[in-house]
């Protein structure tokens, strides 16, 4: 055996010491979390503070969808899917939804436009493509540059049901597989227009107020701002152990207040939407 | 005796990571097809290949506004890229001087390494913007996706054409300059044509790229399932469709996006049938023998 081999040897000797010696410990309560991923951040934080009080949990939370949230925790491969949208009767069956939090969908626009509010009926029209140009809105002599995000998207699904009613999306809108793209593709255009969670709002886009009211904490906790979602916990039938305990642990005051901290609004006042 | 029972080790190690390498590709193939298949049965092929609407959630899928959203986007990148990189191989190769080639070459491999999400972001920041305030449209578009897989694609055309370049036997280089032609004279009629068969493999390389690239395309051609009718058009690829929409696909849907996958295979097949075809029939035969 010569020197570059007693190597080799020594190194995976090594890799492998190191491997069984970091190895997760199967002594670990483990959460399985995926879903949504305007919940996603919500749900990364929140899991960062509950196994900071409880070092023995371990708490894995993934993007992936509201579908495949559903469908996951339907499957039994996660403990809790994410959504942010109520589901509809077709998927409930044996699922209990948890509302954790309420989240407004901000019609974002470029802050060169000078457009400040629209009505639904005029966002249903410009999305569905009756409205081509600005200026039937009040804005300048130009086309409106549609966005919005992909088939299936949580966020689309919801705006679907609360602006467009029975109406389609016109078909040949941008399709952004992103919210924060969704943002930057508005950002660089003064014509465009698009949707985006009120969580992941930021200054970088000018937010709409629709049907005279402005998308904010107060106004979507009373109701008022017509585009509302939920944000919500799914779990395949009542809930146990450790899952049961973190979800409680979620409608306390403590984890309400994490849940307003990252720009959602809670939903402790009303826990009512349990099956 | 101990040399022998290494070198039939290593000859035995070869053996199993080529078979490796082989199952691997047969066990994605037959994964890929078992999961489409069901769209076949459902949907039927010709309505699948060739329906030009997509819309899931009411249970229509035509990928055929894809496929030629992928070919569009391809072909373009490929017009803009294959002159300038092959220009540029035959400069750094022939004309460049020594020490120009050594800045050189390290840039252009740099320019491979970048991940492609940073070219996407590039494109959306940089390129989208430019695009539709000073050519037109909404700047999401075959062109800005075109031209963001252009750099995307050069530094692997420019790195194997050179490579094929520089491995012209200097003798042909010294017999056409003997007879008296000018050093572009032998470029072009001697270096170039012998170098042909390289470059074109350069080019079915670059070709993968381009038709395989996902993320930087879904950022700025604009993923519209429509068939465009000007280059500032926005189009979906093959491959945006799948990576698109992956997350939420489930039933039909989800097989949809197999078939998706089953036709970029068959796109791609196709693709490099025609372009091996062609790097053997430029194949140059010179004393009984391939170049």
């Amino acid at each position: 055996m010569d020197v570059k081999t007693r190597n080799i040897l020594v190194l995976i000797i090594i890799i492998a010491l190191a491997y069984f010696m970091i190895k997760p410990g199967s002594d670990y309560e483990r959460i399985e979390i995926a879903g949504s991923t305007s919940v996603q951040p919500v749900a990364e934080k929140l899991a960062e503070e509950y196994m900071k009080d409880h070092p023995n949990v371990r708490i894995n939370v993934q993007g992936g969808g509201s579908g495949m949230g559903i469908r996951t925790v339907q499957q039994g491969v996660v403990d809790i899917g994410t959504s942010s949208k109520a589901l509809k009767p077709d998927e409930k069956n044996g699922l209990k939804e948890y509302v954790i939090g309420k989240d407004g969908i901000v019609i974002a626009v470029n802050h060169q436009n000078p457009v400040d509010d629209l009505t639904t009926e005029e966002l249903r029209d410009i999305f569905s493509g009756k409205i081509r140009n600005w200026k039937e809105v009040g804005g300048p002599d130009a086309e409106i540059h549609v966005i919005v995000r992909e088939e299936g998207s949580g966020t689309r699904s919801s705006f679907k049901s609360l602006v467009m009613k029975d109406e389609k999306i016109r078909s040949d809108a941008i399709v952004q597989g992103s919210t924060e793209s969704v943002k930057q593709a508005i950002k660089s255009d003064p014509y465009a227009i698009g949707f985006v969670s009120m969580a992941h709002m930021s200054s970088d886009v000018k937010a709409l107020e629709v049907n005279g009211i402005t998308p904010s904490e107060t106004t979507i906790a009373d109701g008022s701002y017509p585009l509302v979602v939920p944000f919500e916990f799914i779990t395949r039938g009542e809930p146990v152990g450790v899952v049961k305990d973190f979800i409680e642990w979620v409608f306390s005051p403590e984890g309400q207040a994490i849940v307003r901290s990252q720009k959602v609004v809670p939903a402790i006042a009303n826990v009512s939407d349990d099956t | 005796m101990i040399s022998k029972t290494r070198e039939n080790l290593i000859e035995k190690g070869l053996f199993i990571t080529a078979i490796f390498s082989i199952i691997a590709i047969v066990l994605i193939i037959t994964f890929i097809f078992r999961e489409g298949i069901p769209i076949f049965q459902d949907y039927g092929l010709i309505n699948f290949i060739f329906g030009i609407e997509w819309a899931p959630s009411d249970g229509k899928y035509g990928v055929f506004t894809m496929i030629v959203g992928s070919l569009c986007i391809t072909l373009l990148s490929l017009a803009i890229a294959v002159p300038l990189s092959v220009l540029c191989a035959i400069f750094m190769a022939e004309v460049a001087p020594e020490i120009m080639r050594k800045i050189l070459k390290p840039v252009i491999e740099t320019l491979a390494a970048i991940p492609s999400v940073v070219y996407g972001f590039f494109g959306l920041i940089v390129l989208v913007p430019y695009v539709r305030t000073n050519i037109g449209g909404t700047g999401f578009g075959m062109l800005t996706a075109a031209l963001i897989l252009t750099v995307m694609i050069m530094p692997t055309i420019i790195s194997v054409s050179e490579d094929a370049i520089r491995s012209v036997p200097l003798e042909y280089k010294e017999a056409s300059l003997a007879l008296g032609a000018t050093h572009w004279q032998t470029i072009r009629k001697v270096i170039f044509p012998a170098a042909i068969p390289g470059i074109i493999t350069s080019i079915i390389l670059g070709m993968g790229r381009a038709i395989g690239e996902t993320l930087a395309v879904i950022m700025v051609a604009g993923n519209v399932t429509q068939i465009p009718s000007s280059i500032l058009d926005p189009v979906r690829a093959l491959t945006s469709n799948i990576a698109l929409e992956m997350g939420y696909a489930t039933g039909l849907h989800y097989s949809a996006l197999f078939g998706t996958a089953i036709i970029l295979f068959m796109v791609i097949m196709v693709l490099l049938v025609i372009a091996n075809y062609f790097h053997y029939k430029k194949k140059i035969v010179i004393g009984g023998g391939y170049l």
